[in-house]
């Protein structure tokens, strides 16, 4: 466990947490190589099944990133991809897996420092929680 | 629609713990609409399956297949050339397409991954309501198109009763009381006079209190 270094998906929305990415990078500020990063148009665009997946495929922490409220390029895709993620993470609870393994965050495109912090908190909390508890392929 | 739930993950866990393959059979129509049992409903269960029995140390294969509908024996043909390679079916059909499953497959288990609850209209984005409870003689010509069967607590058919206060019903300030509905409606279009006819009392015979029921179609039916 002392060496346990946490996959995590983060499904990061091209407006604002992908380019906030960006900017901690421009910034040369490092975070965790352990966050694999998928860009997605909106974080709306994230499914239930999509967050499933990744667990089912060897993430052990999955958060999604979306806009700052009533900031989305889409109205209101951040709004959903929270609601979704509260579903997910009621799912995950119902299977014994816990829904801590799961969050919501939402930044601007400007928060390069913010996003670095935040993936370097969820990849700590990951790694204190243990590799999931489902067997991988 | 048929409105339904998906049942808790504990109890369809119970149903499948003996197998190690199934058949996650969804419907395209009304469990579609009320996001409970269409193709998105059976991919999210499919990997919520797998990755509880992945947490106990086992592997569970799921062969994923929405029906265009459950409850037509064409349809569930479909499943012919499939149900062979699975230990068992898990339906997220209403109760209609779990029974057409388990008549044509009777060698296979079945098992509802659903409750199916009622038939319903949509409110809005994610909410739906109890509209009908087929029975059979609709009453909705004479009482402005709100159903009291459904829709009044008691099933009353001259209320108000006296549980009604503030157009609420008195089981919860959250359902409105169907004949103070009707009032309004009746009143709106000037059709008060129609609210002093007394509604006899109900013929239950068309629902099912007479036992099961059948529509047959002679020009249709073979």
């Amino acid at each position: 466990m002392g060496n346990f270094e946490p996959v995590i998906v983060a499904f990061c929305c091209h407006y604002c947490a992908y380019t906030a990415a960006d900017m901690a990078g421009s910034m040369r500020i490092s975070y965790p190589a352990n966050v694999k990063i998928v860009r997605v148009p909106c974080s709306g665009r994230v499914d239930t099944k999509h967050i499933l997946e990744a667990f089912l495929n060897g993430a052990d922490g999955v958060y999604v990133a979306g806009c700052l409220e009533n900031d989305c390029h889409f109205k209101d895709g951040n709004i959903k991809a929270a609601k979704r993620v509260k579903y997910a993470k009621k799912l995950l609870d119902e299977i014994g897996i816990e829904p801590d393994r799961l969050e919501m965050v939402m930044m601007s495109a400007g928060m390069g420092e913010h996003f670095a912090q935040v993936a370097s908190e969820i990849t700590e909390k990951i790694r204190k929680l243990g590799p999931i508890p489902i067997k991988k392929h | 629609m048929i409105t339904a739930e998906r049942k808790p993950m504990e109890e369809i866990l119970d149903f499948i713990k003996p197998y190690n393959s199934i058949l996650l059979v969804g419907c395209n129509e009304c469990v579609t609409v009320c996001a409970a049992g269409g193709r998105k409903e059976v991919g999210i269960l499919s990997s919520s399956l797998k990755m509880a029995f992945m947490k106990e140390g086992r592997t569970l294969e799921v062969k994923e297949l929405t029906l265009e509908r459950q409850c037509d024996p064409e349809y569930v043909e479909e499943l012919a050339n499939q149900i062979d390679q699975v230990d068992a079916v898990l339906s997220m059909a209403c109760g209609c397409g779990v029974q057409e499953v388990a008549q044509r497959y009777p060698e296979k288990m079945v098992f509802p991954a659903l409750n199916t609850k009622f038939m319903g209209a949509s409110e809005s984005q994610g909410v739906w309501s109890e509209r009908c409870r087929g029975c059979g003689d609709c009453l909705l010509g004479i009482t402005g198109g709100i159903c009291p069967v459904a829709r009044c607590s008691k099933r009353i058919m001259n209320g108000p009763c006296g549980g009604s206060t503030n157009g609420k019903c008195e089981i919860s300030p959250d359902v409105d009381c169907a004949w103070y509905l009707i009032w309004e409606r009746l009143k709106a279009q000037g059709l008060e006079d129609k609210y002093e006819d007394i509604i006899e009392a109900k013929d239950w015979r068309p629902s099912w209190h007479g036992g099961p029921r059948t529509i047959i179609r002679e020009d249709l039916s073979e």
